[in-house]
């Protein structure tokens, strides 16, 4: 039956996204809502959770219109588990704006841009339907749109027409794509297109259209040849922004692959995930390289956001149990601990006035908090034990081994060597060594916790593992046995 | 175009805005209504309503036309969007579920029994929000130097 919860994570950024145009004069009052609706949203996501893990999978018929004719939103673990990291990015990417977005920005409604491209992330989370999915992912490239190009910069203006352009073209081959799936299916909502399928065979031309697809999220979510884009764009905006894009945009494309390549097109897996495990492992591969190349702090973590696309990518396509999970594990810590470094990055670029590590060094004296921070970031994000990129990556590796690619089992493993590598050169060259004179503002006071918290989150991930297993064992199962999201969404026919 | 002190003179242009404006306005309006039964709705009816502006905006300058439709066009759009949401949001409290809409005869003293749909509401949110766009859009350009 309909139940609304599942719409509240989506309506709540929305509702304040709205209030807040009205009180773009008033910085404080624009604070207060934004905080307010984030912390309500992660209540109602933690809650929504809470509510698929004892009671399955929850859906809402929009406007009453029972699936497949209506558009119906969806709450399967895999999903509430995404609402609800984006609640968390979203929550201390807002705290983190307070003390370092300006006020120039905060005039010309950043905060509205923020909660727009909370509510479109996710709803793209949530959609049950490819076209509804389609109009979400534009919810939140517009804002991002927004962001990326506010304050007006010339190289934030340069970077934007490169942004849009790419989400521009791959937007239009979503709706082309969507157009083919809909000419030979006749149905747009994902539970019935997977019924259709699979009555009906996964004919050429469906493998076609999956591909297709692939090439439309790759694009989005910057897969191996497809990701030329991003280390430009995302290097253009400030830190807070980056940190929400890093953490959350590329996240949906890799989520939509995830969907379409677990739930749609399953059928001709020798084919289709073929390409995926070797788009992957490429992935991986072009990620590290970027990584350990440069000498920028924003560049390496934007570098390290593609080898884990990679790696999560790799867990979904080998399709074993292991790997799922693996990839699920990967993916949510993956969010928070991009979201963490993109603070901690713009923490050091603000203090040096700089991003290149060559000109900055000896930060640790003056500043441990933020230095060990970034330490303990870096292991998890290369997977050391006790932290929460461990458990993913072991996974994923499992089921690589598990699926007979071992030569990309041990790339993922090699990989690790060198995104630990990248990470430590920033903690080495910026922290450790000669202090040298400090050329921005000194002055981080309020924005080092939120990376604190999200460094918290992520040490209580790695540790208390046993405690998030059963919810990712649950999302695992609905992804690997699509007739249990099937039956949730189309039961009543 | 050549600068000169003479002052052009847009008599003709302008009383011909002046009375073509009501007629598009309300041809704009009658469209809005119409959407349900016939091709029309909050979209085009507001792209016609912004035209009509627009129409306001090249007999006269950009201050005249400030003063007579004195609107913060961008707080129009939120407005619109606020209006869509609440229609949405309204079925909620009736245990049903997101966007139902609800219809039935309504009686009004002066016109009777009229069939009204909550979905006429999310069309004036659509409505507001596209005139306030188009509207936000080309003053924007039009005042920038």
């Amino acid at each position: 039956m309909s139940n609304n919860l599942v719409m509240m994570p989506l309506l709540i950024p929305l509702f304040a996204g709205i209030l807040l145009i009205f009180f773009n004069r008033k910085p404080v009052v624009q604070r207060i809502i934004s905080v307010l609706s984030s912390v309500a949203a992660l209540l109602v996501s933690i809650f929504l959770t809470g509510t698929v893990f004892q009671n399955g999978i929850q859906i809402v018929e929009i406007g009453g219109w029972a699936p497949p004719y209506g558009i119906v939103f969806v709450a399967d673990m895999y999903a509430s588990l995404l609402v609800l990291s984006t609640a968390v990015i979203g929550l201390t990417g807002i705290l983190y704006s307070f003390r370092s977005i300006g006020r120039e920005r905060e005039y010309f409604f950043y905060y509205p841009a923020v909660q727009f491209l909370l509510a479109g992330v996710t709803g793209a989370f949530l959609t049950g339907d490819l076209f509804n999915l389609f109009v979400f992912f534009e919810v939140l490239l517009m804002a991002s749109y927004v962001l990326m190009v506010l304050g007006g910069t010339k190289r934030q203006l340069r970077e934007s027409i490169k942004y849009i352009s790419v989400n521009v073209f791959s937007s239009a081959l979503f709706v082309i794509a969507v157009a083919f799936l809909y000419a030979v299916t006749g149905t747009l909502n994902m539970a019935d297109l997977s019924v259709k399928i699979s009555e009906n065979g996964q004919t050429g031309l469906i493998t076609v259209i999956a591909v297709l697809f692939l090439v439309v999220f790759g694009m989005k979510g910057a897969i191996f040849p497809l990701y030329v884009w991003l280390p430009g764009s995302y290097n253009a905006p400030p830190a807070a922004v980056t940190a929400l894009f890093g953490a959350l945009l590329t996240k949906v494309g890799v989520y939509a692959i995830t969907r379409v390549y677990t739930l749609i097109f399953i059928h001709d897996k020798a084919f289709t995930h073929e390409i995926l495990t070797w788009l992957a492992a490429l992935t991986i591969l072009f990620g590290v390289i970027g990584s350990i190349a440069y000498w920028d702090v924003k560049k390496i973590v934007i570098y390290n956001i593609i080898t884990a696309i990679g790696v999560i990518l790799f867990g979904v396509a080998v399709s074993t149990p292991a790997g799922i999970e693996g990839s699920i594990y990967y993916l949510l810590h993956d969010m928070i601990i991009k979201g963490a470094l993109f603070f901690l990055a713009g923490i050091m670029i603000r203090i040096t006035g700089t991003a290149d590590l060559r000109k900055m060094g000896g930060l640790i004296s003056r500043y441990p908090l933020p230095g060990w921070m970034l330490f303990i970031a870096g292991v998890a994000l290369a997977g050391i034990p006790p932290l929460s990129g461990f458990i993913g990556k072991l996974k994923v590796i499992q089921g690589g081994m598990e699926a007979g690619e071992y030569a990309i089992a041990f790339l993922v493993l090699f990989s690790s060597l060198l995104v630990l590598y990248s990470a430590m050169k920033i903690f080495i060259n910026g922290f450790w060594g000669e202090e040298k004179p400090i050329a921005g503002n000194p002055d981080v006071k309020g924005m080092v916790y939120p990376a604190v918290i999200l460094v918290a989150l992520s040490a209580a991930f790695g540790l208390g593992t046993e405690f998030v297993a059963p919810f990712v064992t649950q999302a695992a199962e609905t992804l690997l046995d699509p007739s249990i999201y099937i039956d949730a969404v189309l039961k009543e026919q | 175009m050549k600068r000169t002190n003479l002052k052009t003179n847009d008599l003709i242009l302008q009383t011909t805005v002046n009375i073509v404006f009501f007629i598009i306005f309300i041809f704009s309006i009658y469209i809005f209504f119409a959407g349900h039964y016939t091709p029309g709705g909050g979209f085009v009816g507001g792209l016609l309503t912004s035209s009509a502006i627009v129409l306001l905006l090249l007999a006269y300058d950009v201050k005249t036309v400030a003063a007579i439709v004195p609107f913060n066009f961008l707080k129009v759009a939120a407005a619109g969007l606020l209006i869509a949401l609440a229609t949405g949001a309204g079925g909620i409290f009736y245990g049903e579920p997101f966007l139902k809409h609800a219809h039935g005869p309504v009686h009004f003293p002066l016109f009777g029994e009229i069939e009204l749909a909550s979905a006429t509401a999310f069309d004036l949110g659509v409505y507001l929000t596209v005139v306030g766009v188009t509207m936000t859009i080309i003053q924007t350009i039009g005042e920038t130097e």
